[in-house]
């Protein structure tokens, strides 16, 4: 007998505290309700063993009271993330079969508050790519229209949520790989601000964006997750010691002052209805008493190309490791160091990841690094101080989440300068290390969800997603698309 | 008569690696320890596995701090930590964690002595931080390479000299110099056999009086400061005799052998690596203030120069015995405490160089193993200098016992045992009555003329007190007598 969907962490405590309800059955139903959706490819791997032994163990808690803040959440992982003794492979052949020996901070921090990690999550390979097409194993589904990508690079976590799959899931976001899938499958996004959550036990693909984030059906969720692993850790030195606050009281009194970007709204790459959605969205604000006001921002087509100079650097450099000497795939073929790099990395990357480490080698390269690295950190400055002076007079800045709706396989994979134009409106979080969140306003006349995105100062999540949650109840945004 | 070799003037340059003493490694908390077994200091970090960060050690920074205060560098400000990219099979994440544009410490300078007494200064370009690699193993297996990583990630400073050297003595002089620094600030064993201290020399010539610097060679594997000076001298030979012969030679490096005492090409520097060097983003930025520095600085120990100074201009000590003593950080420690208890400094140096030292090479003891404290000497040394025992007793009998129960102090050996001397003229005139007694013939002898019998005489009234009489007082009291 198969268990209703839940769409909140609140309605599983629910029926938990009331008895009707264990760990074991919810787990043994999530298992199920993965393999009757395999087709949608959005688990690698089901940690059958280790979440059945941990829901029976949560279920003991529970009965003598002394269960976690999680006790019942049932998570899925990006399979870029590390957990102790399972396997892990950035969806790269290079890692194929290799187990981490330690668990990522993050990982450490929601197994201690009793959730449950039920599996690793399809992503395009290293995290690199837009529409989850880059992964060595197999393309993820959009659980809404299977003809349609369900974005990227963590795809395969948003479809999971979407999907009924588990309820939540981490993610990581390095250019808008959270919320720019979660845009695509309707459900709620979250790139925490540069430094908020540990990096350790990421698999890194560029080291000064990339951030790990809950996907959730509702903001409560992904609040209550974000304070469980956010806060500073030993094993990053990048990680802040801002204090965590209290996100999960989503308590915003008074009224906010919101720009929205006018370079972003006439966009003529972007969607009418998703236009004329954002505009009835500032008008609903507006009608609750809030001021929205637009902001110039002209430096739109500086954003894409500073992003993919920096991170493919990054990256370059962060995947020298994969190199077949020390873990992972080695080449048979290989007969010597030379040729160990040579064959391990022909062999084990897949086209997009050499194609970002040769660009990322490019402009590091003499004579070519101050023309490429230098100028595009340069460019990342005035970004940031530009982003920033709008967010001292404003307390959000409100965008799209995407230029459009999912798209269909194949459609922008033969044109990398298209698939990188779909991250214009999320690489600005990402690039000025700035909180963002998409959430999902409802459906195009296609079919198809999408997501409005709305971006704070640094370190002010608690703001950020109180608002979120006030600007739900506020205009018809959905939380979550509930589609299935 | 001028050779050909005088026609040029050798322009040398050192880089000294300095390998530092601290608990952990550079960026992990692995153990920093040599010779425990292959890949036991190996945690994830330092394995370079998928998702680890470095953490920066802190005393690292202490240490090059320390060292760049020695030798008057100037600290810089904001540090950043770069990577320096390149494949190896002892290097595990694919590149090395240095530092790039912002060395830690710039300026300063090293000051040797030359033979004629004059002092040389040698200028420093840089000290930076930076991680060793591990070690590859090629002659364990007859088919591979093994890897040890219980090097990799352990600390460094490397210390660049400006190409202020034109001798292989000044290279002598120089690094030992640096080791005796390093030793005094304990940073580093400056052990060179086992290669907690590298150099590499960056050799060229000129003819004399030429502004312009020849074709320059770097030289490495050099074991110990003599084959640094052995390996230039050849070099320096080899250079001018292809010169002399009209040809010229690349830019390139090379290794030394220290069986044929020769030189011989490694690699060419016109294929050298680009390393793609930028900032590390893993790590943020060091920032040292000046109140950080006067922290240190407060705890630098005195230094070799320093302590040189004031022994031969202050204590008005020989700059042999200054140089022996400064020589090691220990026995000038030992030095340093014996002469806050005495005034008496060349008694002090005489007991430290002469007693002291036979007893440590004798047991083949160091100084810090030497069970007589400095406080105990000193108050040997008061001992003679009040006339209560003479250097005789003090350096045959009480040092001896002394040795044996270190924490008694002299006076008490000495009076346990008979040995103060017997200064009281009663007493002595006691024995001098017995002697003078026992020899009626020698008396009549002595006065008639022959005087030197007064050393027998003496000689028996000494034996009498036991060897602990004051011989001037004897001489004087028996005069006296025989005279009468």
């Amino acid at each position: 007998m198969a268990l209703k969907t839940y769409f909140s962490f609140q309605e599983i405590q629910h029926d938990l505290q009331l008895g009707n309800l264990s760990c074991l059955d919810l787990v043994n139903d999530y298992i199920e309700k993965i393999h009757s959706q395999n087709d949608i490819n959005a688990f690698l791997e089901i940690f059958e063993k280790s979440a059945v032994e941990s829901a029976k163990l949560v279920d003991q808690k529970i009965k003598s009271g002394k269960a976690g803040r999680l006790a019942g959440l049932v998570i899925g992982i990006k399979d870029n993330i590390c957990y102790k003794d399972h396997k892990v492979s950035a969806s790269s052949k290079i890692l194929e079969g290799f187990e981490s020996v330690y668990s990522a901070t993050v990982v450490e921090r929601l197994l201690n508050e009793d959730a449950i990690i039920i599996g690793r999550l399809n992503c395009d390979e290293f995290a690199m790519g837009s529409s989850n097409e880059n992964s060595a194993f197999g393309k993820v589904k959009n659980p809404l229209n299977k003809k349609m990508v369900p974005g990227g690079s963590s795809g395969g976590s948003t479809a999971a949520v979407a999907a009924g799959m588990c309820l939540a899931a981490l993610g990581s976001d390095t250019g808008g790989s959270i919320r720019q899938p979660a845009s695509f499958c309707g459900v709620v996004g979250l790139k925490p601000t540069y430094g908020r959550v540990s990096r350790h036990g990421l698999i890194a693909y560029a080291s000064s964006f990339d951030q790990i984030g809950p996907i959730t059906h509702n903001v409560e969720d992904a609040a209550l997750i974000l304070e469980v692993i956010a806060g500073k850790d030993e094993y990053d030195g990048t990680a802040s010691s801002v204090p965590v606050k209290n996100y999960s009281a989503l308590n915003f009194t008074g009224k906010a002052k919101i720009a929205y970007i006018r370079e972003c709204l006439e966009n003529e790459g972007l969607d009418p209805e998703i236009r004329s959605k954002i505009n009835d969205t500032i008008a609903e604000l507006k009608a609750a008493g809030h001021t929205v006001e637009a902001v110039d921002f002209p430096y739109l087509d500086y954003l894409v190309p500073a992003y993919y100079v920096l991170t493919t650097a990054e990256a370059s450099s962060n995947l020298n490791r994969f190199d077949g000497v020390h873990y992972g795939y080695s080449s048979p073929n290989s007969f010597d160091l030379e040729s160990t790099y040579k064959k391990t990395r022909s062999e084990g990357f897949g086209p997009e990841v050499k194609r970002r480490i040769m660009l990322g080698t490019f402009v590091l390269s003499a004579g070519y690094y101050d023309a490429y690295y230098s100028k595009a950190q340069k460019v990342r400055r005035v970004l940031t101080d530009k982003t920033n002076e709008i967010l001292t007079d404003y307390d959000f800045i409100l965008l799209p989440s995407t230029p459009g709706t999912a798209f269909e396989f194949g459609q922008k994979s033969g044109d990398p300068i298209k698939m990188y134009l779909e991250d214009i409106f999320t690489v600005q979080a990402n690039l000025t290390g700035i909180p963002a969140i998409s959430l999902p306003m409802g459906k195009h006349s296609n079919g198809m969800p999408f997501g409005i995105q709305l971006m704070a100062a640094r370190f002010e999540e608690e703001k950020l997603l109180a608002f979120s949650k006030l600007m739900i109840s506020l205009t018809d945004i959905k939380e979550s698309s509930k589609a299935l | 008569m001028d050779t050909i070799y005088d026609k040029y003037e050798p322009v040398i340059g050192l880089e000294v690696h300095i390998q530092l003493l601290t608990r952990s490694k550079a960026y992990s908390s692995d153990a920093n320890e040599y010779g425990n077994m292959p890949n036991t200091n190996i945690d994830p970090i330092s394995l370079g596995h998928p998702g680890t960060l470095p953490k920066a050690n802190k005393k690292v920074i202490e240490h090059a701090v320390k060292l760049g205060l020695a030798c008057n560098c100037h600290i810089t400000e904001v540090n950043q930590y770069a990577r320096k990219n390149y494949f190896y099979a002892d290097l595990p994440k694919g590149y090395q964690i240095t530092q790039d544009k912002t060395p830690i410490c710039t300026g300063g300078h090293i000051t040797i002595k030359n033979d004629d007494g004059t002092e040389k200064q040698i200028f420093l370009t840089r000290i930076h931080m930076e991680e060793d690699a591990g070690k590859n193993i090629h002659d364990q297996a007859p088919y591979h390479t093994l890897v040890d990583l219980n090097r990799a990630g352990v600390p460094l400073l490397e210390m660049v000299s400006e190409p202020d050297i034109r001798k292989s003595e000044e290279a002598y002089k120089y690094l030992t110099e640096v080791r005796k620094l390093v030793r005094y600030l304990d940073i580093c064993d400056g052990n060179m056999e086992e290669g907690s201290l590298r150099c590499d020399a960056n050799i060229s010539v000129m003819k004399k009086g030429s502004t312009e610097f020849g074709t320059k060679v770097e030289v490495k594997n050099m074991n110990s400061i003599r084959n640094v000076q052995r390996a230039i001298e050849y070099e320096i030979k080899r250079q001018i005799d292809l010169l002399e012969n009209g040809e010229s030679f690349p830019m390139e490096t090379r290794n030394f052998d220290a069986v044929t005492g020769k030189t011989h090409s490694l690699r060419s520097k016109e294929a050298a690596n680009d390393y793609r060097y930028f900032p590390e983003p893993d790590l943020q930025p060091v920032i040292i203030s000046e109140k950080y520095i006067e922290q240190v600085r407060s705890t630098l120990p005195p230094l070799p120069d320093f302590l040189f100074k004031k022994y031969v201009n202050q204590y008005g000590l020989s700059e042999y015995d200054a140089g022996v003593i400064t020589d090691s950080k220990s026995i000038a420690l030992y030095f340093e405490d014996l002469i806050a208890n005495t005034t008496n400094y060349k008694a002090a140096v005489n007991w430290l160089m002469g007693d002291i030292k036979s007893t440590l090479n004798q047991e083949a003891l160091s100084i810090e193993k030497f069970p007589v404290k400095p406080a105990q000497i000193a108050a040997l040394i008061q001992l003679i200098d009040e006339n209560k025992i003479s250097h005789t007793v003090a350096s045959q009998k009480v040092y001896p016992k002394l040795l044996e129960q270190p924490d008694k102090s002299p006076y008490d050996i000495a009076e346990q045992n008979n040995w103060l001397q017997q200064n009281d003229a009663n007493s002595l005139n006691e024995f001098i009555n017995q002697v003078i007694g026992k020899y009626p013939d020698k008396v009549q002898d002595y006065k008639n003329g022959k005087t030197n019998l007064l050393g027998l005489f003496m000689g028996e009234v000494m034996k009498l007190s036991k060897g602990v009489a004051d011989p001037k007082l004897i001489n004087e009291l028996l005069k006296k007598k025989l005279e009468e």
